[in-house]
């Protein structure tokens, strides 16, 4: 009956809205399924409500089947989306290939100029701005306060890896399953790569020379290498070639970890006390460092993009400035709160005190995103650009197959030289085969 | 004596069927329990089986956040579609390989089957483009193209079986009583196949359901089915365990009463024929 009495009123409904129906665009927007964008999806009424002309259709997906699905129709052309979720390392690959519309002609009120210049320049192409930020992400060391002041130790606020080292070895518990640091292990660009490569910069390492020749089984990388597992077979959890962000923020938020190093939006998930059994013990510090002037945090800005082939590209364009709009922070301020509002882009939000004071964490997210440069990694200089990740095409091919290598090594499967030696050897083939 | 090793084989074997149905059982069971839980539940270390607080927050969010009759109406289109369609074009094509199988027979009824061994992904390029061409991305009618090709050789293949079954005779004795072709497929073979077909069609109907790859690839916003209601819930950064439990339940959940109601005419089908 109930079901009957749905379908009727899904009828009745569809003939409404046909009924009043006038000249109005759809606006097809892809996106993933994270806090921030679900908020916005919520907020569609607000956005109809000042243009009734447009109509919003969204669609929802996994970040990985996002990621294939959006790719695959750009290169197709097949024009299914007016909006693209996408992230720092498809925009300057894209942007270059003329599959995204420039955004320089936004608004003046838009104010381009307020954006954080790290992300702006990492989606900038030759001076055209290709994708406008939705919200950014830097990488942080998060920490058990109270397991810190047990083993005599006071975490500093811009810690090296030295000290992660030894807190480590002083907080590890391993017959109360308390480890001192948990860390990504499964492979993937996106996954153990992600973390290790940005752990890469601050040990000085590269992934490829000026002349694009792969450095993986150089000095640095190999010290980079060596250290992760020598932090992660002493102190890391059982099983920790599997581990990714869900299965490391499920052991944190269950106590099991001292130390986590990972993705900003982390914060507001283990401080959660829904969620979180340690959520009023947390304390978050900067990415750690070797004394070589370059951190090992990463950058991405989730970011909105209009598709050359899109044919609704004005009524995309005013979605896209309004969604990323300082009116759009105060708007979710005023429903949500200043603590739920889209972090990492702006300049204006990190300068308002009622920001400040409702998100601790700001200042450390600011200054994550600021001292991470994408046009200039590590502290050697590369071609490319990029912080955890070199933004061209083959990247995500070869870094998923030397993350497995890294991640077998990890499983115990083969020494770290074995591995880093397959991912040279396999690196350099595809540069060569890519015409590099 | 005879009668109690019978008793007792029976007991081994009821609890035998009984224990590999719910190891089978349990995946699903386990995603209905953990949509009624709440997100630090459904991680817990060691986790909780049925002593939790029950709610129905995750059930709330998903019917906030989509439109899920929707969806739902899509599956029941795509599916269903693609079903009807593949029966009308297998009976015929079954039928003429059971009752006038050519020297060929064989080999094309191999050659079908070995269309299933290729990974989908490896046509996906050459489709998709095919279906910008047509206009058919993202349209139901075309899901229901796509998914009948592909179910195609499975439908052949299972009614191929069941005609073989039915003595050729019987239809043989049809012609000779002046039916037509038509009326020999549709009175004479059809009804005595009815649970064959019955069969052929719950299965095509439960893997159409199902299809993740097509449905995800081919569809935005206008088309998506329930795979691509659930796959909106899943996400690599953040534990969401217990609302996309909730969406997988509401997903699984039609597909789930059908096979209740049909298991009947499932099993016959499936175990229709003597020598079966």
């Amino acid at each position: 009956m109930s079901l009957k009495n749905s379908l009727l009123t899904a009828t009745a409904l569809a003939a409404v809205t046909a009924g009043g129906a006038f000249a109005e665009t759809t606006v097809t927007i892809a996106t993933v399924n994270n806090g921030d964008m679900i908020r916005m999806q919520g907020l569609t009424d607000e956005f109809t409500a000042a243009n009734p002309d447009i109509k919003l259709e969204w669609v929802t997906l996994e970040e990985n089947v996002l990621r294939q699905r959006v790719t695959q129709d750009i290169a197709a052309k097949g024009g299914q989306f007016d909006v693209m979720t996408i992230g720092t390392y498809e925009v300057p690959i894209w942007g270059s290939q003329g599959w995204l519309v420039s955004l320089n002609d936004m608004p003046e009120e838009w104010d381009a100029d307020d954006l954080l210049p790290a992300i702006r320049g990492g989606l900038t192409v030759d001076g055209e701005l290709y994708a406008a930020p939705f919200y950014g992400e830097s990488s942080m060391v998060m920490y058990r306060t109270d397991l810190m002041e047990k083993a005599g130790l006071e975490m500093p606020a811009a810690p090296t890896w030295d000290f992660i080292k030894q807190a480590a070895a002083a907080m590890t518990d391993k017959d109360n399953e308390i480890y001192g640091i948990c860390l990504r292990g499964k492979a993937g660009w996106g996954e153990n790569m992600a973390f290790l490569t940005a752990m890469s910069n601050s040990f000085g390492a590269r992934w490829f020379d000026e002349n694009w020749q792969p450095e993986l089984n150089g000095e640095e990388w190999t010290a980079t290498v060596n250290y992760y597992m020598d932090l992660m077979n002493n102190y890391g959890p059982p099983g920790a070639s599997t581990n990714g962000f869900n299965e490391n923020l499920s052991l944190f938020q269950q106590g099991k970890c001292g130390m986590w190093i990972d993705a900003t939006v982390a914060a507001s998930f283990v401080t959660n006390p829904n969620d979180s059994t340690v959520a009023d013990k947390v304390g978050f510090a900067l990415a750690p460092d070797n004394g070589l002037g370059k951190r090992g945090n990463w950058l991405w800005a989730w970011s909105l993009a209009i598709p050359a082939g899109s044919d609704a590209t004005d009524a995309a364009k005013k979605f896209v400035a309004w969604a990323t709009s300082k009116d759009y922070t105060a708007l979710v301020a005023s429903k949500e709160g200043w603590a739920n509002v889209p972090p990492g882009t702006r300049t204006s939000l990190y300068e308002n005190p009622e920001y400040q004071s409702a998100a601790p964490f700001a200042e450390m997210t600011l200054g994550s995103i600021n001292a991470a440069d994408p046009t200039n990694p590590s502290v050697k200089p590369v071609p490319y650009t990029g912080v955890q990740f070199v933004a061209i095409p083959e990247f995500a091919g070869i870094a998923t197959q030397v993350g497995q290598e890294i991640s077998a090594a990890l499983a115990g499967q083969q020494s770290v030289a074995e591995a880093l030696e397959k991912a040279q050897a396999l690196a350099a083939d595809e540069m060569e085969a890519a015409g590099y | 004596m005879a009668r109690a090793v019978t008793q007792q084989r029976k007991i081994i074997n009821t609890v035998l069927a009984w224990g590999v149905g719910l190891l089978i059982f349990f995946p699903i069971l386990w995603t209905i329990l953990t949509s009624f839980k709440t997100e630090a539940q459904a991680i817990s270390d060691p986790p909780v089986f049925l002593f939790f607080d029950w709610t129905l927050e995750n059930y709330a969010v998903v019917q906030e956040r989509s439109d899920y009759m929707r969806y739902l109406w899509n599956s029941v289109i795509i599916a269903g579609g693609s079903t009807v369609l593949g029966i009308i074009v297998a009976v015929p094509a079954a039928w003429s390989m059971a009752f006038v199988p050519s020297t060929r027979t064989k080999d094309i009824l191999l050659w079908m089957l070995s269309t299933k061994m290729l990974p989908a992904v490896g046509v996906l390029y050459p489709i998709y483009l095919i279906f910008i061409k047509l206009g058919l991305l993202d349209s139901r009618t075309g899901l229901v193209i796509v998914l009948m090709l592909m179910n195609l050789p499975i439908i052949v293949w299972m009614l191929y079986t069941y005609f073989r079954e039915i003595p050729g005779e019987i239809l043989e004795a049809a012609r000779m009583d002046g039916a037509t072709l038509k009326e020999e497929i549709l009175y004479v073979l059809t009804p005595m196949a009815v649970p064959g077909i019955a069969s052929t069609l719950l299965l095509n109907f439960i893997l159409a359901w199902n299809e993740a790859f097509w449905t995800l690839n081919l569809t935005a916003a206008k088309a998506a089915p329930l795979t691509a209601f659930i796959a909106s819930y899943s996400s690599p950064e953040g534990l969401f365990y217990a609302k996309l439990s909730a969406a997988s339940t509401m997903a699984i959940a039609p597909i789930l009463i059908l096979g209740w109601f049909s298991q009947k005419q499932l099993v016959s089908g499936l175990t229709f024929g003597a020598v079966k």
